[in-house]
């Protein structure tokens, strides 16, 4: 026998296929998106530059502020934030959520508990995080955390609660090692349960941080909206709105859902061949 | 070859009670399985078949009772396929082995060898089992359980969902493997005829808890076992009383009796 049942060759005509796939998929949203910059120039054009600028104004002054003013900084400042608080988010959701997942009663308990965190809305978070930790860093990066958590939390709760009970006796009778359990049985399971959560953790965390620091601080891409907002420049406004959303479908379609679709290959499957 | 083993291979099971919370499901059930032998638990549903098998398996802990396997490598296939969604059907097969601490070459080739034999398309051995027919997932579940060379293979009616072709052509397939490496079977059905088919003896088990009602010897060579004796001898299986009342079937009448 030879080993080459999969070759190579073969696996790299299946990875282009897919990718092929995945970018004539993208034209639906190309075309959205399109219609949505031709209803904004639309209404813009309708209601003057002072009340809405158009997006080419809006670019133009992204472009401006991205050349010689202070957007990456900003950025930069507000992805930090972003970030740290959602790597938190994601550590202690994810190992806490796993946890309650495993046993009942935990998952019965915590169940209120997340149900009130979520229902929580991240501006009151703010409230409290301002008088705890005032106008530094944490104020941001606790509101973040604090509204990821749940997402990324229930997510591993469900991935743990799922898991199948006829996998785990295939587990058992074929004797699998406690590592090859984890690994080949119970992680590809969990993960496909985790990765939503994380996706959509990420997006809240973008938009909560950009809430905190208008708020909260002096710095960063929220900060930067108050000033534009006292200044009644609309076209800067429109222009870190911009550029927050770009930030965030590029790190979501570019990133994020390739991998996920990498790791969830077999789901494509799953799906496409019900026969 | 006898003289070589050291231990006798066998699964003895004695006194066996099992219930879930207070409704018992099976009851008294004493049964050994020697090395090589194919023994079929025949019954109505909810007689406790299933429960007996995972208790065997060791994937259920019994009530009462006492279940002792000296088998070294039992393998089992479930009612459905049960493959992992997320591998592809070569890893499916090398699963076991996998277990067993085979390298990845080895165990791949020897997946691939094994699933010839079975009759898999070189082509679906890298599909997901999604992309798979339920013949051909079955076909990989017990390519799954043959690949690990068992000594004792457990099977809880894995081809009950399939058309009377596949069944066909699954049943010669776990017929031959019995007659290349002498695999003790444990199998669980409630097709009389798969039983005739394959086992040397069958247990008849019926009742609300689950008893063992009837034992027969099925005493023919498994290649003589051709279509038109296994049809003869299931007619007159299911003429005997015992199994007639295990399966609740209306008493024959008294004229046919005679006849038969």
């Amino acid at each position: 026998m030879t080993s080459s049942i999969v070759s190579p060759h073969r696996r790299l005509v299946e990875a282009a296929a897919a990718t092929g796939r995945y970018l004539w998929g993208g034209m639906g949203s190309l075309a959205g998106l399109a219609l949505f910059l031709a209803l904004w120039e639309a209404t813009a054009q309708q209601l003057g530059s002072l009340i809405l600028p158009t997006p080419r104004e809006a670019f133009a002054t992204l472009a401006q502020m991205l050349t010689h003013g202070s957007a990456w900084s900003d950025l930069a400042i507000s992805a930090r934030r972003a970030l740290a608080g959602y790597a938190l988010a994601v550590l202690a959701g994810s190992a806490l959520g796993l946890a309650a997942g495993a046993s009942i009663t935990a998952s019965l308990l915590s169940r209120p508990i997340v149900t009130l965190l979520i229902g929580t809305p991240p501006i009151a978070w703010l409230i409290l995080a301002l008088l705890w930790f005032g106008a530094g860093d944490g104020t941001p990066v606790f509101t973040v955390f604090i509204a990821c958590f749940p997402i990324v939390f229930i997510g591993a709760m469900q991935g743990t609660r799922t898991l199948d009970d006829r996998l785990r006796a295939v587990a058992q009778a074929f004797r699998l090692p406690l590592g090859m359990r984890l690994r080949d049985v119970y992680l590809p399971h969990v993960v496909s349960y985790l990765f939503p959560g994380w996706i959509t953790a990420l997006g809240t965390a973008w938009k909560v941080v950009v809430m905190a620091e208008l708020l909260s601080t002096s710095d960063g891409v929220g900060a930067a909206l108050a000033v534009s907002r006292s200044q009644l420049d609309t076209a800067a406004s429109m222009a870190w709105i911009v550029a927050l959303v770009s930030a965030l479908l590029a790190v979501e379609y570019l990133l994020l859902e390739p991998i996920k679709r990498r790791v969830e290959a077999w789901r494509e499957f799953a799906s496409s061949s019900e026969s | 070859m006898a003289g070589v083993r050291i231990i006798e291979r066998e699964l003895n099971i004695v006194g066996l009670t099992h219930r879930y919370g207070p409704e018992r499901v099976i009851e008294d059930i004493d049964l050994s399985i020697a090395a090589g032998e194919a023994v079929a638990l025949v019954g109505p549903s909810g007689s406790g078949k299933t429960t007996l098998l995972g208790i065997a398996a060791g994937l259920i802990t019994p009530w009462e009772g006492r279940v002792h396997s000296t088998f070294a490598r039992p393998a089992m296939m479930f009612q459905e396929p049960r493959l992992l969604p997320w591998q592809r059907t070569l890893d499916n097969i090398a699963l076991g082995l996998k277990a067993l601490g085979h390298p990845r070459r080895e165990r791949r080739n020897a997946a691939a060898a094994l699933a010839q034999r079975l009759g898999l398309d070189i082509a679906d051995l890298d599909k997901f089992p999604a992309a798979l027919s339920g013949g051909m997932q079955s076909r990989v579940a017990l390519a799954r359980a043959l690949a690990i060379a068992p000594d004792l293979l457990l099977l809880d009616e894995p081809f009950a969902a399939l058309d009377v072709g596949l069944k066909h052509e699954l049943h010669a397939l776990l017929a031959a493997e019995r007659q290349r490496s002498g695999v003790a079977v444990l199998m669980i059905t409630h097709d009389v005829m798969e039983a005739l088919r394959l086992a040397d003896r069958i247990v008849v088990l019926a009742g609300k808890p689950g008893r063992i009602v009837a034992t027969t010897e099925v005493g023919r060579d498994l290649d003589a076992r051709d279509d038109g004796w296994l049809l003869a001898r299931t007619a007159e299986f299911l003429r005997t009383p015992n199994l007639r009342a295990a399966f609740a079937l209306p008493p024959l009448p008294t004229a046919e009796r005679v006849a038969s």
